[in-house]
């Protein structure tokens, strides 16, 4: 290696080693944070003086975390079902069929995807009502039933670059379309399902608008975002005991990521134009 | 069935009727939550409604507008964010791709580091920024001290809220930087390498080959950054919320927009006038500005879709 090549690799590695600094900083203050005493929490220290591990079951008797948590999952899981048994025809048909109107089919997709969803909230915060379902988190679980407009684009975009010989090879050998879909591409295209999967549940995971327009002044109907936002007000707490909460609502998001790295970034280059 | 040139499309042909079967919740999808709404949302912008009364009252939503002044208010801090947060997010993240695809070693591991912020929830994110930079409790302040700059408190100051929540927007540009090192490593080799043989050294390489080709990238990049501006939402509501010290416990109030109403965006605005405010009409006003301005991002990004459904299938 030259001088100036020495130099570079250097200089990039200090560079990036800082940005890492920068990018996981807020994350290990809010863990310290976590673990401080009430007073300490509110000083400007880095080091908790004592490890207070019992803040993290403090917590629970501060509010109905557990609630939130089971409201939050329930909403999770749910809609990552329904979207997925919805979205994964449509996303075929839009990949595979030919039929009139298949590209104004996509581009509405698109459409629907960059729709900013406060556009249409009233006359569907009206329909919702005339249920009696607002107050209740089914407004949001329940469309996913009628497809998602980002995880078809999405699936739509992984299933085009299967190739085509796949699916008339099963056809040859008698399978009828359906069969095909579920027992050849499917198969095939379980990196871009996982993908939207992980992608819609924590989208709900993580949503906080959704729920503040349908779950209501109930805490019982809660999610966790909702919950958090609210912690440190409604329940009279500290920042340590806020920053423990916080923590638990980053948790699970974490995990899975180092769980499922490749899921997620293989999932994010999917969503870019080609 | 052999399609010949001279055969008629039958629209009720069996492939056809196939395509429709397989749309079909998507179709249902697509009139139950886009069509019906935005034609209600028309029809309620010209109505006053609160959830119990309707009362056509004409253009009065519309004109109400124009003298709306926290409307106004509300669009000026939109484009604020339109206009600074999403150009330094793209450079941002073009700049953290760039790093990366340079690194030979450890480049998975900070690939890692570097986009793990963008999937966590923005409730949570929030709130650890604003404790984070809240001053006598936060470490920013004490290390801003420390190296003799100015320390604003962040969160608690209108002049410096909307920075606050662009450094929170820098903080989790992780999918930005995925989306860019994909375009950076399609680059072709030999591109480089010629420039290099002529001479061209780091700047001249990135700017007479690397931009242009990954131009579409980034526009795609700033195309999608200004819609979710538009909706820009959360962090600024939970922001407003933990900073102002509000309650959001049934009987109290929530302004949005705190401090002085400099994270007030449109959407908190629309919502407010909806939601809690319930002057639905004049929402359904809002909305369709909102729509509208969406819109003009969405065609343009449409453009980039061009090629899209010309695959061979």
């Amino acid at each position: 290696m030259t001088r100036r090549s020495v130099l570079l690799w250097v200089a990039r590695h200090a560079l990036a080693i800082a940005l890492a600094l920068m990018f996981l900083g807020p994350l290990v203050f809010i863990a310290l944070t976590a673990l401080m005493s009430d007073r300490q929490a509110l000083t400007s220290d880095l080091w908790p003086h004592t490890w207070n591990w019992g803040n993290f079951t403090e917590i629970f008797e501060k509010a109905p975390l557990l609630t939130w948590i089971r409201n939050t999952l329930l909403y999770s899981v749910l809609a990552t079902a329904f979207m997925l048994v919805s979205s994964i025809p449509v996303a075929y048909a839009l990949a595979r069929f030919r039929f009139p109107g298949r590209r104004t089919a996509m581009l509405l997709v698109i459409t629907m995807m960059m729709l900013p969803p406060q556009v249409v909230a009233v006359p569907i915060y009206l329909i919702w009502a005339r249920f009696h379902l607002t107050g209740t988190l089914w407004p949001l679980i329940l469309p996913m039933l009628l497809g998602d407009a980002f995880s078809i684009f999405l699936l739509r975009q992984f299933l085009v670059t299967i190739p085509r010989e796949y699916s008339d090879a099963a056809k040859v050998d008698g399978c009828g379309e359906f069969r095909t879909l579920v027992r050849v591409i499917l198969p095939m295209a379980r990196p871009a399902i996982a993908a939207v999967a992980l992608f819609q549940f924590f989208y709900c995971w993580n949503d906080y608008y959704g729920p503040l327009l349908y779950a209501g002044t109930d805490l019982d109907n809660w999610t966790l975002s909702l919950g958090l936002a609210a912690f440190r007000s409604v329940h009279r707490v500290q920042w340590n005991l806020t920053m423990a909460a916080t923590l638990l609502a980053m948790a699970p998001v974490i995990i899975v990521f180092f769980f499922a790295q490749k899921v997620f970034i293989e999932g994010v280059k999917l969503t870019g134009v080609k | 069935m052999a399609r010949t040139a001279l055969s008629r499309p039958n629209p009720l042909s069996r492939g056809n009727l196939r395509a429709l079967l397989y749309l079909s919740p998507w179709l249902a999808g697509f009139a139950i939550f886009f069509v019906y709404p935005l034609v209600s949302t028309v029809y309620f912008s010209f109505q006053r409604y609160d959830l119990f009364t309707l009362e056509p009252v004409g253009l009065l939503n519309w004109e109400y507008f124009f003298k709306d002044q926290a409307a106004w208010t509300a669009i000026r801090n939109t484009l604020w964010l339109v206009v600074v947060m999403v150009p330094l997010r793209v450079l941002f993240g073009l700049g953290v791709a760039q790093l990366v695809t340079r690194l030979k070693a450890g480049a998975g591991v900070y690939r890692t580091i570097f986009y793990l912020p963008a999937l966590v929830p923005l409730v949570a994110g929030t709130l650890g920024f604003v404790f984070l930079l809240n001053p006598g409790t936060g470490p920013v302040q004490a290390i801003l001290s420390a190296v003799g700059l100015p320390a604003p408190d962040w969160f608690g100051d209108p002049a410096w809220s909307k920075w606050g929540l662009t450094l929170l927007g820098l903080w989790s540009v992780g999918d930005l930087m995925v989306i860019f090192m994909a375009a950076l490593l399609d680059v072709p080799k030999q591109l480089y390498e010629a420039a290099a043989i002529d001479g061209a050294n780091g700047w001249r390489q990135f700017t007479s080959i690397t931009l242009p080709v990954i131009r579409p990238v980034l526009m795609f990049a700033l195309v999608t950054g200004v819609i979710q501006t538009l909706q820009y939402f959360t962090q600024a509501e939970v922001a407003a919320r933990v900073a102002s010290g509000a309650t959001d416990s049934a009987g109290s109030v929530f302004t949005p927009g705190y401090p002085d109403q400099s994270t007030l965006t449109f959407p908190q605005w629309l919502f407010q006038q909806g939601f809690r405010d319930y002057a639905m009409g004049y929402a359904c006003v809002l909305a369709l500005m909102l729509f509208a301005v969406a819109m003009v991002f969405t065609l343009i990004l449409l453009r980039q879709f061009r090629g899209l459904g010309e695959e061979d299938v």
